[in-house]
């Protein structure tokens, strides 16, 4: 199988996130976007490697599971705490700064 | 030679007038008797001076004082020093013996003044600074000593500063003095620029080799300086307002020493004259515009101060009139200074003694036949007045009969025309004076209701009478075998000149002596009736001009003020506009740009990341061009 369909999926997942980010309101979900645009970067690090026959991008990929997984943990308590605070996940709501 | 005494004469009243001020209220009670005393042993100090001058040979009489290094650039140095000279111990006697008189006067004058400690330090401060003007070897100690006096004189005319009117004459007298300083300041700079000095001495041995533009531009400018000074035209409208300040004020100051300083400083300055004729011209033509101008204006005046001030103002033209002759006439401008210091400040007291005795009255035609009610007064009054207008054997007859007969010798058209003004200027002398002895104590009686006129108190006589036997004897010992010429020769005609005589002095004599006859008799004519309380409405243009004081401020408000004002009021506007309008300008960019800026900011975390992500774009395509 063509490797290139791989980079495809990839552009295609990354911008999935990417729209997810910018149009959903929930911030778990937002937060779920993100993670799925660094998985699509993840696919693409394997890819090239894969695609150049060395290994940096599957060390890449290890690297950015390690970031993800301290990303999760702040973010997710960032979220937590907005949610107790202010009983609401949405990101609009969020919103302190006056017109 | 030099002497350690001389720093006295400046410091002891300079002590004492720091002393009461920062004293404050609690000198309130000694205040002025400390104050007349200090002044008094300045006069002994002077004093001593003057006759351990006369026991010293003619070439050696001047002493020198050198006080501290002032200024030293380079080649430059300039000490704080003192010079008392023969010209100076003049000037030194006058200040501190009729400083002296006015203030034992001052004593009583003030009495229900709560100011009157103040009063005193002013009068002290004046006295220091005076004699500093006087006592200054160079332009520069000179210069401080003129600014010190035109302080003093700003304080003292504006010492009742409660009213308004008497605030702004004391402002108008220091803008009038700025204009003749700046006069000064630019003289020094010449002096400096052209002889690299500016000592008397330094300037005095170098003037040979100086062009003479650049002497007749220093005199010119010490003219202007002159001018502001002694109320000379076309900075003469001052001291009729002057008169706003207390009348001892107006006699020490503003008749009998700071306003004759213009004299001092031309007379001190004649190695500078004597070499520019043109200068000197100027100098005659100033002082004679205003013989004339003072004594027409004295015509027309029914305040008493005022009409004394335009007397003043027209005495002074004499003198400077005179010092414009070179050597021939600079002991006689001296000698009348000297007289004149004496009759004059004697009238001033005495229109205070009036003053005083009519509820501060000043209307002449509101006074009449106070003679009878005030015979102290009008004895040493009427003394002074013959003085004034030259009644032989007084002292003016001496003084003002020599400066006509210098001006007659003066030589052609030029010597003629001087001197029938100088005649004419009698003329008019003697007539506004008679006018005023009339007017004050002769004649119906014209009081205002409740006034109760009576004799001052013998604080107040006593100096008028020491002054009225100055107006009386000062001529004849001055004068007698030439005492004065012979006296200031080292210092103003070192190559003894010989004076040529246009007119016999007899002639001179007899044409002065008629001139004030004439004046005289016009006066009894018209003055000599009863009168009436206001001043009469019907009157020519030329009277109404004269009562307007020959329009002297209407001129300078036309010329200067009114300009001015304009200039002025363009200046703020272009202010406004352009400057102030730049700046407000760059504000309001800065706060408009971060206005639309704001609106970025929105708050919503969707909008930043879209943000993010377009920059990423952008960032990402432009690697793209590049790396293409």
């Amino acid at each position: 199988m063509n490797p290139t369909n791989y980079l495809y999926l990839s552009a295609i997942l990354f911008s999935i996130g990417a729209v997810g980010v910018i149009v959903r309101k929930n911030a778990i979900v937002v937060f779920m976007c993100i993670e799925l645009m660094l998985n699509a970067a993840n696919l693409a690090f394997v890819t090239f490697a894969k695609i150049n026959g060395n290994l940096e991008g599957q060390v890449m990929a290890f690297f950015t599971m390690v970031v993800a997984a301290c990303e999760v943990v702040v973010g997710l308590a960032i979220i937590v705490t907005i949610f107790r605070s202010r009983r609401s996940a949405s990101v609009d709501d969020a919103s302190l700064l006056s017109r | 030679m030099t002497s350690e005494n001389l720093v006295y004469l400046i410091a002891l009243p300079l002590f004492s007038s720091a002393l009461l001020m920062l004293l404050g209220r609690k000198a309130d009670k000694w205040g002025h008797v400390f104050a007349t005393l200090i002044s008094a042993s300045t006069f002994v100090v002077g004093a001593m001076e003057f006759f351990a001058m006369i026991d010293r040979p003619e070439s050696s009489r001047a002493v020198t004082q050198k006080l501290f290094t002032w200024i030293s650039v380079g080649t430059f140095n300039v000490d704080a020093g003192l010079l008392l000279d023969q010209l100076s111990i003049a000037f030194v006697l006058l200040i501190t013996g009729v400083g002296t008189l006015i203030h034992v006067y001052s004593i009583a004058y003030m009495s229900h003044d709560r100011d009157r400690r103040r009063f005193f330090a002013y009068l002290n401060f004046f006295i220091a600074a005076m004699l500093l003007l006087v006592l200054g070897d160079s332009y520069l100690n000179l210069y401080v000593g003129w600014e010190g006096v035109g302080l003093a004189s700003y304080l003292l005319i504006g010492f009742w500063n409660q009213k308004p009117e008497y605030a702004t004459a004391a402002k108008k007298a220091f803008v009038a003095n700025r204009v003749g300083d700046f006069g000064l300041s630019v003289a020094v700079m010449i002096a400096f620029a052209n002889f690299g000095a500016v000592s008397f001495i330094g300037i005095e041995e170098k003037v040979g080799g100086a062009s003479e533009a650049a002497l007749t531009a220093m005199g010119l400018m010490l003219l202007l300086a002159a001018a502001g000074k002694s109320a000379q035209f076309p900075l003469q409208a001052w001291l009729g307002d002057a008169m706003a300040g207390p009348t001892p004020v107006s006699a020490l100051i503003h008749a009998a020493t700071m306003v004759t300083a213009g004299v001092y400083l031309i007379t001190r300055s004649n190695f500078v004259f004597d070499n520019a004729p043109t200068a000197q011209l100027a100098v005659v033509m100033v002082g004679t515009i205003t013989l004339l101008f003072g004594a027409i204006i004295g015509m027309a005046k029914d305040d008493i101060k005022k009409a004394l001030a335009a007397s003043t103002m027209s005495q002074i033209g004499y003198m400077i009139m005179a010092s414009g002759f070179g050597p021939a006439g600079y002991a006689f401008a001296i000698m009348h200074l000297l007289t004149h210091g004496f009759f004059k400040a004697g009238m001033f007291l005495g229109a205070g003694s009036v003053m005083h005795g009519m509820n501060d009255e000043v209307n002449m035609r509101r006074y009449g036949g106070l003679a009878k009610f005030m015979p102290i007064t009008s004895i040493t009054f009427g003394l002074g007045y013959l003085a004034i207008i030259g009644v032989p054997p007084f002292a003016g007859f001496y003084s003002k009969d020599k400066i006509i007969e210098t001006a007659f010798n003066a030589g052609g058209v030029q010597g003629v025309l001087f001197g029938s003004a100088a005649l004419l200027g009698a003329v008019i002398t003697a007539f506004y004076m008679t006018r005023l002895m009339l007017m004050t104590f002769f004649g119906n009686k014209r009081w205002a209701e409740g006034s109760e006129p009576h004799e001052s108190p013998f604080l107040m006589w006593a100096p008028m009478a020491v002054l009225a036997v100055g107006s009386v004897a000062s001529g004849y010992l001055l004068y007698s075998g030439k005492a004065i010429v012979k006296w200031l020769a080292p210092v103003v005609d070192k190559d003894h000149h010989e004076h040529a005589e246009f007119l016999p002095p007899i002639v001179v004599t007899t044409l002065a002596v008629v001139a004030v006859i004439i004046g005289v008799s016009i006066a009894f004519i018209k003055y000599r009736g009863e009168l009436s309380e206001r001043a009469p409405s019907e009157v020519s243009i030329f009277t109404r001009v004269t009562r307007r004081d020959l329009l002297q401020d209407d001129a300078n408000e036309f010329l200067f003020m009114r300009p001015g004002q304009k200039l002025t009021q363009l200046l703020v506007k272009t202010d406004e506009s352009v400057i102030d309008g730049a700046v407000r300008a760059v504000g309001s960019s800065a706060l408009g740009s971060a206005r639309g800026m704001r609106k970025l900011q929105t708050g919503y975390v969707r909008n930043y990341a879209l943000l993010i992500l377009i920059g990423a774009l952008v960032a990402l395509f432009a690697a793209l061009v590049v790396t293409l």
